[in-house]
């Protein structure tokens, strides 16, 4: 199947560091469009359905409305380049071949709701996509893309970079804002939502760097032509990183509404060695795991939600016959209960006891009491947890046991 | 025993170590926001740790209670209170690297190296870690050492990799 590249289109094709090739082939157009008109930017936005595709898939538009209508005398845009979620990769393509798409949706975000400064927070584990974003930040602005009366208007917008340290948490929104302010990455209590108050109490909106790479590509090519694409509630397209026991990994974009079998079969190439596929986890390590019956559904965010599935930040995770559910879980369970900041009881007690239900599952102890046990905690844990942490973070297991009750009961040796 | 492998280095003592961390620091003085800059920039030159010693130097240097930058140094994974080795090897063991084999892998740099994961070799070489994603699942099951990412690997790969650090 051949992929609709639409915000990978220049990827390989241009020195990602060089903004005057960026601009040659177009680049930089969106942003223009946006300084000649910076009131109808949030319009054209909201008219093209775009939803963040960070995992949380709320509306943009409506996210920078509400920074717009916030009076401050400074309001800034963060990018969340905290790309932590095990099995997404697919924000590092973005950043590594094309930063100056990002650094153009940052800046016209910044027209849209009054704001002069960005900040990219960019993950520890890429210290070699931080060479390329520095380098090319640097050539954005020689040429006047960035800094002082950007492309030779009145408006003034710059970004700088800050590095995180490893923490899984500061993927969530207030956690990486108190991480920027050189912080330990623990969420905030909300509301107050970023919008209002954000970094250093100022609006900031805060947008992954798929979603702002989208933004010049709809000032460029019109809110209609991006509405056609993908599906209804979904508009666009989307970067799909396929892992775990696959022919092809990769990172993949397509429109939204591909199936998870033609990305599984024609695009990934099925499971190597021959092996048959047992189940899937869709959208990162706090997304369900489910079985090879959902195959057929349609990646999207409102086909996903029907099927129980999960759109996320569209990874899929295919796990092949020879792996066993339980460890998998306990492995899923290890992270969560490490990760967790700690900050609130549910989260922080209940991954830690989690992991040790799962475990009993592991040596053979386990019984259908603790399976009830699980799905007790794992209400409360999603009922109660502070942030998208604690609340998803027993999706996995939860699912797990919906779908493959057997291998939990059978002393998990598989 | 544990002992066995404890690394000793007194580069967080050392006074140079500790002037030029002083240096990295001084021009943000009052900027706690460069504190996690800041610290991974100095943590290479102090033996790949934020010691006591450290902590203090960027405490005077940025005027930041010390409270507050063991809280930080302590929050994040790649923050290390205890010196480490020359090189640090950080071996993913999230979900898609473990369904593709990071144990078996694991397995073979804690063999190759003499040491259990969590260790730096005798001759503070390495330090062998296991860190959760590094962003790189096509590759899996995929390694970092310092800065570069090596993947996939098989056992049979890892003392070639190690070979261009020894």
């Amino acid at each position: 199947m051949e992929e609709y590249k639409f915000l990978t289109y220049n990827v390989g094709k241009l020195n990602p560091v060089s903004a005057t090739e960026y601009a040659t082939v177009g680049g930089y157009a969106g942003l223009k469009i946006a300084l000649a008109n910076p009131s109808a930017v949030i319009q054209t936005i909201k008219d093209s359905g775009l939803r963040g595709r960070g995992g949380a898939g709320f509306p943009t538009g409506m996210k920078w409305t509400f920074v717009r209508n916030t009076e401050a005398d400074q309001k800034y845009i963060v990018c969340n380049a905290d790309e932590g979620e095990p099995g997404t990769n697919k924000d590092r393509i973005l950043m590594a071949e094309v930063p100056n798409l990002l650094f153009e949706g940052m800046a016209i975000a910044g027209v849209a709701v009054g704001a002069t400064k960005g900040y990219i927070y960019l993950r520890a584990e890429y210290p070699y996509v931080k060479e390329i974003l520095l380098k090319a930040l640097d050539d954005a602005r020689i040429r006047h893309f960035l800094g002082k009366n950007v492309m030779g208007s009145d408006f003034d917008f710059d970004i700088e970079i800050r590095s995180g340290a490893g923490a899984y948490v500061c993927g969530e929104e207030t956690a990486l804002l108190e991480s920027i302010e050189g912080k330990r990455g623990e969420p905030r209590y909300k509301p107050p939502f970023p919008g209002v108050q954000g970094l250093w109490g100022k609006p900031t909106v805060i947008n992954n760097v798929e979603t702002l790479c989208n933004i010049p590509m709809i000032l460029c090519m019109g809110a209609d032509f991006f509405k056609a694409l993908g599906t209804p509630q979904t508009t666009g397209t989307k970067l799909f990183t396929l892992c775990g026991n696959i022919k092809n990994p990769g990172v993949y974009e397509f429109q939204t509404g591909i199936t998870m079998r033609e990305l599984f079969e024609d695009v990934g190439g099925g499971c190597p060695n021959g092996k048959k596929l047992k189940a899937i986890q869709c959208g990162g390590a706090s997304g369900p795991i489910v079985g090879t019956d959902k195959l057929d559904t349609k990646m999207s965010i409102e086909d996903c939600n029907a099927a129980g599935a999960n759109f996320g930040a569209g990874d899929l995770m295919f796990i092949d016959e020879d792996q066993g559910i339980v460890d998998l879980c306990e492995n899923l369970m290890e992270f969560f209960e490490e990760e967790s900041c700690g900050k609130c009881t549910p989260c922080r007690e209940g991954n830690f006891r989690l992991l040790e239900l799962v475990r009993k599952f592991k040596d053979g102890t386990g019984t259908e009491t603790d399976l009830d046990t699980i799905e007790d905690l794992a209400s409360t844990m999603m009922d109660a947890s502070l942030c998208g942490l604690g609340q998803a973070s027993p999706i996995p297991l939860v699912s797990a046991i919906k779908y493959f009750r057997n291998e939990f009961l059978e002393g998990g040796n598989y | 025993m544990a002992n066995d492998y404890s690394y000793c280095c007194t580069k967080a003592s050392d006074p140079l170590v500790l002037a030029k961390i002083a240096a990295i620091a001084a021009p943000y003085r009052g900027r706690e926001d460069m504190l996690i800059e800041v610290l991974r920039e100095a943590q290479p030159i102090a033996g790949n740790a934020v010691p006591e010693e450290v902590a203090a130097v960027v405490s005077e240097a940025m005027d930041i209670p010390r409270p507050k930058i063991y809280g930080v140094a302590t929050f994040y994974a790649m923050f290390s209170k205890e010196e480490r080795g020359e090189h640090i090897i950080r071996m993913c063991h999230s979900a898609p690297c473990h369904v593709r084999g990071a144990k078996v892998l694991l397995d073979a740099f804690e063999k190759e190296l003499g040491i259990p994961c969590g260790h730096t070799t005798l001759d503070g070489r390495f330090t062998l870690e296991t860190c959760e994603c590094l962003g790189v699942c096509d590759r899996a099951p995929a390694v970092m050492i310092d800065d570069e990412v090596y993947g996939p690997l098989t056992p049979a790969d890892v003392k070639g990799v190690l070979a261009k650090y020894r």
